[in-house]
Parts: structure tokens; C-alpha cells; sequence
């Protein structure tokens, strides 16, 4: 069976290592927080100015002043900090971010994302999602494998207008664990129940399948 | 101690006119000049060019110079939650440019800082980098973004004395540090002016120097876009 998206976000959890500084990106990354596992030390940076963010605030202690990148109230843990926008792009352009997890609509397979523009509809932006592609060294792309239409989102070529190029380096769909390699998607490990035939009909880009994929573990 | 207390927003604002451009702090709603917006909304000003990373929402921040009209063009990062933006987008009203976060912050500091330009890699590649001189360095691409040029910028901060040092509070802080003393005039407004000397001067995030006038803001409405909470 295809994962849901809590289901993509556990298996992306699984990526994030002890000691890492992650930034998360809206929607399904934003649930990776979630499932990441107690035992390990992790911080996670919101690009507005916060590094070691917390679970949401409990009903009557939001605080206007403390929020994340999606506006959404948060809090912060001990050991947190406060930073403005120039050093938070620091971090970022820096490379002092371990890991970036970030939602996108196409994804080429030399690395190129397209996450922030639909000619002819309403634009909103690409908020930091330039800056995060342009310079993480670890990027996850977190989506499903086809838009609604049915489509594949993991193409030969971009059509939408690019956020980066050449910079994603793992995918984690719905139906597929894939690795952007020189020469196409290399498929690391399917959903539970997908078979390899599933995850070809849904790839238009360049499907590389070498020996036995194991099914992902959650 | 160089005074830069002035009374209200009315003397802050002296010397604002039509036409010229302005940089506002805040992410979202989130550490925005209230005080100094509200003014600019009673000024009625007209032809301004805003840069911020966002654009307020219908009717609060940004989104009451919009509303009136007030606002040529904005230059952002982000610019959801708006209805009456993307009518005026759409339309060709409002002409917008929109660039990576990252580079907007920087933009702003290389303006406060005296780099007439920077380079950066986000966008290379992109349609942001269109027209732009692009150089490798070290293997990699790198896109030139020049420094902002503004009349005004107008900032928030939590604390404040009448030389002019700041202090911000939580994530309110995000744009309006790089944006102090990048502009010909930078007015902050605070929600405490403290007596001066009150401030431990290892605490301040902005020294007095980049900022030219200071006032204490009369209300703070705060609003909050998305307010999300757990259960107990």
C-alpha cells in the first residue's frame, strides 16, 4: 500500500541523525518533527530565527513574539536561540545545517527542484526555499510520487521554473525511497505492498533498479 | 549620549513623501513597525516601493497600504495570505519582486554594512538570476545581488533607550536588525523606551549608531497568523 504522508514523514525521520541541525520545510516535512527518535540529540532551525525549536504551545501561552516559518506559534527548548534573518541565512548558505527536508512539485533526475511557481497561477514566492537548495549538502525532497492528475512529479526535465539545480539528493515518496545518482532515480526501497513495476509506471524520469529492492521499514 | 528620542510617530515620520522606498522589519505579523505602518496609512503616501519579506494580510500590516493603494511595488519573499495582493498582482497594479529570503536579509545588510553587492548562490540556475552577472568560485555558481538603496527603514524592537540601542524579543527580531542603519533614515519604534544606561551594553543586538530616531510605540495589537496549540 502507498504511504500517507505521516507515513513519509516516518521514513524520512529515519534519515535524521544524532547531533544533526535540520531545517523542515512546510507541510509533510513539518511532521517529521514527530517521529524522529527520543534517544538521539537533534535541533531543529526554523529560517525566521530560532534555532532548537519545541512542540507548539499549550492553549493560553502562545507568545506572538515566538514563532516558526510558517507563522505558526511555537516554543523552544533549553538550549534554544534566538537570531536574526541575515545569520539564520548564514547557517543555512553556511552549511551549518546538517540536513534540509523540503516538499516540492517536480523533481528532475540530475537534482533540479521546482517547488515555488506555477506560471499563470497565483505566485507567493519562494520564501527561503532558494537559499535552503542552493546550499544544504544534504537535501531529503519529501512528496508523493504523482500530482493529482495522476502525473509523475520525478521527470527527465523540470517543467515548472526552477528553485535549484542539481541539488537533491534523496527523494521519499508515497510509493519509494530514491537516490539522484549521475544517471537517473536510483530506487533504494519501495513502500509496503508497491511493487517495482508500480514505482516504474509512476516514474517518467530514468528509473534505475539493480538487484532485489527491499521494501522500507517504518 | 547623541539623543535620538523623538515624541511620536508623526515627528519619526517627518520627511517621508510619495514615491520613494522604504524597508519595513517583521516576518509575517511577527516584530512589525505597527506604529509606523498606521502612520503611513494616515499619511496616505502614495507610489512607495516596500521592501519586506512579506506583504501584512488584508487588513492588518502591509496589507492596509495595499489596500489604499499606496504601495508601486513590493520586493518580498513571500507574499501568500493576501487577497487583495494577488488582485493587484494579477491585475498589473502592483509590480512585485520577489527574491530568496536569504538574499533579501543579505541585501539589506551589504546596504548597512557599505558591500555595494554580494554574491549568493541561491537562485543561480533560476529565473531570479536572469540578467544577473553570475561567477564560479571554488567549482560553484554564484549569482551578484546588489544592495539595497532605501530612503527609510522602519524597524521594531522589544526594548530601547534614547540613544538608540536595541533589543529584540524572540523571533520578532528576523529582518529588522540588517535593516537598521541600511536605509538614509532608520526609525525605530520600541514597546519600551528605557532610561538611558539601564541597558546592559552586553545585551544590545543594535547599538544606538545605526539607528537615527526612536520612539515608543503607543499600542501593539501583535496579531498572531496562525495560532497553533497542543492540548494538555
Amino acid at each position: 500500500m502507498a504511504l500517507d504522508k505521516t507515513g513519509i514523514a516516518k521514513r524520512i525521520a529515519k534519515e535524521v541523525k544524532d547531533g544533526y541541525y535540520v531545517n523542515l520545510g512546510i507541510g509533510i516535512p513539518t511532521l517529521v518533527a514527530n517521529y524522529v527518535r527520543d534517544d538521539i540529540e537533534v535541533e531543529f532551525q526554523s529560517e525566521n530565527g530560532v534555532l532548537g525549536m519545541g512542540p507548539f504551545p499549550f492553549e493560553g501561552e502562545e507568545d506572538a513574539d515566538i514563532i516558526n516559518a510558517g507563522k505558526q506559534t511555537i516554543t523552544t527548548l533549553p538550549g534554544a536561540s534566538f537570531f536574526d534573518s541575515a545569520m539564520s541565512f548564514s547557517m543555512i548558505r553556511g552549511k551549518h545545517v546538517d540536513l534540509t527536508i523540503l516538499g516540492a512539485m517536480e523533481v528532475s533526475e540530475n537534482g533540479d527542484i521546482a517547488n515555488w511557481k506555477i506560471p499563470g497561477k497565483m505566485v507567493k514566492g519562494m520564501g527561503g526555499a532558494m537559499d535552503l537548495v542552493a546550499s544544504a549538502e544534504n537535501i531529503i525532497v519529501a512528496m508523493m510520487h504523482t500530482n493529482k492528475a495522476g502525473e509523475s512529479k520525478l521527470l527527465k526535465k523540470c517543467s515548472l521554473p526552477l528553485t535549484g539545480v542539481g541539488c537533491v539528493k534523496k527523494i521519499v515518496t508515497n510509493l519509494a525511497v530514491l537516490e539522484v545518482t549521475d544517471k537517473g532515480f536510483k530506487l533504494l526501497e519501495r513502500a509496503p505492498g508497491i511493487s517495482v513495476e508500480d514505482i516504474k509506471k509512476a516514474t517518467e524520469g530514468t528509473l534505475i533498479v539493480e538487484g532485489d529492492i527491499p521494501e522500507m521499514s517504518l | 549620549m547623541i539623543n535620538k528620542k523623538v515624541a511620536n510617530v508623526h515627528e519619526a515620520l517627518e520627511g517621508v513623501s510619495d514615491n520613494m522606498t522604504f524597508m519595513l522589519g517583521g516576518f509575517g505579523l511577527c516584530g512589525i513597525p505597527e506604529n509606523s505602518i498606521n502612520e503611513l496609512v494616515k499619511l496616505n503616501l502614495k507610489g512607495l516601493t516596500c521592501i519586506s519579506n512579506n506583504a501584512g494580510v488584508d487588513d492588518f500590516g502591509l496589507g492596509l497600504l495595499l489596500h489604499k493603494k499606496q504601495i508601486k511595488k513590493m520586493i518580498s519573499s513571500y507574499v501568500g495570505e493576501n487577497d487583495e495582493f494577488e488582485r493587484q498582482m494579477l491585475s498589473g497594479e502592483l509590480d512585485v519582486e520577489l527574491i530568496p529570503q536569504g538574499t533579501l536579509a543579505e541585501r539589506c545588510r551589504a546596504a548597512q554594512s557599505g558591500f555595494p553587492a554580494i554574491y549568493t548562490p541561491a537562485g543561480y540556475g533560476t529565473e531570479v538570476a536572469e540578467g544577473k552577472e553570475t561567477r564560479e568560485f571554488d567549482g560553484k555558481m554564484y549569482v551578484l545581488e546588489h544592495a539595497f538603496k532605501a530612503d527609510f527603514a522602519f524597524v521594531k524592537a522589544w526594548k530601547g533607550d534614547a540613544a538608540g540601542n536595541l533589543i529584540f524579543k524572540g523571533t520578532a527580531r528576523n529582518f529588522n536588525p540588517a535593516m537598521c542603519g541600511a536605509a538614509k533614515i532608520t526609525v525605530a519604534e520600541v514597546e519600551e523606551l528605557v532610561p538611558v544606561g539601564s541597558l546592559d551594553p552586553n545585551q544590545i543586538h543594535i547599538p544606538g549608531i545605526f539607528v537615527q530616531r526612536i520612539f515608543l510605540g503607543e499600542t501593539y495589537e501583535k496579531r498572531i497568523e496562525q495560532r497553533t496549540v497542543r492540548t494538555r
